[in-house]
């Protein structure tokens, strides 16, 4: 049945920024009605949901996932990622070509669609790398694998250092109306780094890279992106100095977007302690004024996206010392929790938080999900934003369990996914 | 466990523990299993399962011997990591001091050189910080680590304004094994600015004490003459305390594990 009525509801909408007591109906996969206060009439044939006044509000459209597939399914596949993401209220998956080897033909996108395909119960977005195996030298087909399936271009963390390869990638990209994904950060500072340079990395003997290697970077983003025209999105923005680029970038009107990731938005340099690999993640953690800097930027909305950065990584890679050990966390079921924690500390709103998390990344996509609106796709989630509980990362479906909220008092747990209009996942 | 070489402070952990009669084994993993593909903590628990009353462990990345400590259950001693700490030189060279000096507090001691490689820098500050002392940095901006000023200490890029006045003259090796290159001009540029000569050594006060952690590089961070100058160097000194201190926290160590047998039931 792809017909649902949710009643008894509090509406989180996006669009209109406001959270009204109402009910939503999904005919035929996709939103047919929706409004305050109690219905007027039961359509027959349809299941009834009465969702006991808790959070109802579009599914999360997660750009930038990391699914093991092709190369290490050990670490995650597109099953596992698929429950993680369900779980955690996240509807749609962008997922990263930063695999063993590189999504960088179509061959390869032809790949990981069939695997999507076949195991995932959630919707998958394939990206496809920008450069041939995300090595900065030779730009990808970047027109066939667009035509094929690749919602975006990226080269994940690997920065193309040529900027005449980059600009010649960027513009190229223009002209087959693709979206290209970019990491700023400049790339000599970074070698070898695991820390944000401060008086914490210092102290812990940790060899670092200046926080302002990122507005570096992103300054010459900027300008290749003014000179070609491109469409662009930023993966993420978490110092305070990148933020005055961005702005002006902005008022320029480049076609430009930035996301951040959820551990820059509730973490900081010190989670750190003593070496803990789990909170190793690229960029490094940064500065609390970095943090709050970027909770700022969220709620001002000149940072549009949150996304999860979700990037397993196994034991063996992490039971390492600091330097040694890998970059990333898993973060698919902890997105939402950690994100109610910026709404809970009263940063900000319900609506404020799901125009990050869905209806912005939506948007950029062009799909049409991510807010409430007639005609748009029924991807609907619902949960208990105070729910509380202690994170056991045991408990989590992805396969690699690194997550650095292992142990963390979170809230916030869904309830209930629904894919078109259809329940995917009940959480009672 | 040293996973990185070393002579002077292996061969005083070796000594200290022989004094003590314990049973010192030494191995040196850069030429064991480390080489076969394991991991630090795999090594770790196989060591631990022949239940090893102290771990002495060295190791080149930062953090190493907390993360073995959180592994084993025995004691683990930090004989160096990476660019993090070397507590135990930092307490030998705490007790020279007071030998020579008569007191640890109100000093001006001057640590000069490579601070942002240096793991002893790091060690030192935080002692000799501790007990009322006035710690001052002196090197290459390049070889300071950032926001350094924020720990308390103050710093200097000229030798003749730091060494004015000091008790204490801490030299550190130019690390030359893990500079990836590019932070100095030459060894010879970096001997004119911030070597140790008796120039360099006037500005001090008359009684100033040398010290280098070892090994030395003669001629790049430090004079011969100064290093062989028993009127002021105590870099043997330092050596010998060395032994000391590690025998007094290997014992403290031991003492303070309860081997007692459980009550009887």
């Amino acid at each position: 049945m792809t017909d649902a009525l949710f009643t008894n509801a509090r509406l989180i909408d996006p669009e209109r920024g406001e959270t009204p007591h109402g009910w939503l109906l999904v005919r035929q996969g996709k939103i047919a009605d929706y409004n305050a206060g109690d219905p007027e009439s039961l359509p027959a044939s349809c299941e009834i949901i009465d969702c006991e006044g808790l959070c109802l509000s579009p599914g999360i459209v997660d750009i930038g996932v990391k699914v093991c597939e092709p190369g290490e399914r050990h670490k995650e596949s597109y099953q596992s990622a698929s429950l993680a993401a369900l779980k955690g209220g996240i509807t749609t998956i962008v997922t990263r070509p930063d695999t063993v080897p590189a999504i960088d033909t179509p061959e390869a996108l032809e790949f990981v669609k069939r695997r999507a395909d076949k195991a995932s119960v959630i919707n998958v977005l394939p990206m496809a790398s920008l450069t041939k195996g995300r090595a900065g030298q030779e730009m990808t087909e970047i027109g066939l694998l667009a035509d094929s399936g690749a919602v975006a271009f990226t080269d994940c963390d690997h920065v193309i250092s040529d900027s005449r390869v980059f600009l010649r990638a960027l513009t190229y990209a223009k002209s087959c109306d693709a979206l290209v994904i970019g990491h700023p950060q400049d790339p000599s500072l970074t070698v070898g780094s695991a820390a944000t340079s401060g008086k914490f990395a210092s102290l812990k003997g940790l060899p670092t890279v200046p926080a302002l290697a990122e507005r570096m970077g992103l300054e010459r983003d900027l300008i290749l992106i003014e000179l070609s025209g491109a469409d662009y999105h930023i993966d993420q923005i978490t110092t305070a100095a990148a933020l005055l680029p961005l702005q002006r970038a902005r008022e320029k009107g480049l076609r430009i977007t930035a996301g951040v990731s959820i551990h820059h938005l509730t973490l900081n340099e010190f989670d750190i302690a003593n070496y803990r690999t789990f909170f190793k993640v690229k960029p490094p953690l940064r500065s609390e004024d970095d943090r709050v800097a970027v909770v700022e930027a969220v709620r001002d909305g000149l940072i549009d996206i949150i996304s999860s950065m979700h990037t397993p990584q196994d034991e063996e890679s992490k039971r390492l010392p600091f330097v040694d050990a890998a970059s990333g966390a898993v973060a698919l079921q902890t997105l939402l929790p950690a994100s109610l924690r910026l709404y809970h500390s009263g940063a900000l709103d319900l609506p404020t938080l799901f125009r990050a998390l869905s209806l912005n990344p939506a948007k950029r996509l062009q799909i049409n999900a991510g807010r409430f609106a007639v005609g748009a796709i029924g991807d609907i989630i619902l949960f208990d934003p105070d729910y509380p509980f202690v994170l056991n990362r045991q408990t989590l479906k992805s396969k690699c369990k690194n997550t650095p909220f292992d142990g963390h008092k979170l809230q916030g747990k869904v309830i209930g996914t629904w894919l078109s209009g259809r329940r995917a996942y009940s959480g009672t | 466990m040293f996973f990185e070489t070393s002579t002077r402070t292996q061969a005083s952990f070796e000594l200290a523990g022989k004094r003590l009669g314990a049973d010192v084994i030494n191995l040196l993993m850069q030429a064991s299993s480390i080489r076969k593909g394991e991991t630090l903590i795999d090594t770790a628990l196989t060591l631990n399962a022949m239940h090893p009353d102290l771990l002495v462990v060295r190791h080149p990345s930062s953090g190493a011997a907390d993360l073995l400590a959180q592994k084993v259950n025995c004691s683990v001693i930090n004989a160096g990591d990476g660019h993090h700490e070397h507590p135990t030189q930092a307490l030998l060279d705490a007790l020279t001091i007071r030998r020579r000096k008569g007191r640890l507090q109100r000093l001006i001691i001057a640590i000069c050189g490579d601070i942002a490689h240096s793991r002893v820098a790091r060690s030192n500050i935080l002692l000799l910080g501790k007990t009322e002392n006035r710690i001052r940095l002196i090197g290459p901006a390049t070889l300071m680590p950032s926001k350094i000023d924020e720990w308390g200490v103050e710093v200097y890029d000229d030798m003749t304004d730091g060494l004015k006045e000091a008790d204490v003259v801490m030299m550190l090796r130019l690390q030359k094994e893990r500079m990836d290159g590019g932070f100095i001009p030459s060894e010879r540029e970096y001997f004119y600015r911030y070597g140790l000569d008796l120039t360099k050594l006037s500005h001090a006060k008359d009684d100033a004490i040398v010290m280098h952690p070892g090994p030395m590089n003669r001629g790049i961070e430090i004079d011969g003459a100064i290093a062989d100058d028993i009127n002021h160097s105590v870099i043997e000194e330092q050596v010998e305390m060395g032994v000391a201190i590690r025998m007094a926290i290997m014992h403290l160590l031991t003492q303070s594990q309860d081997h007692s047998d459980p009550p009887l039931a």
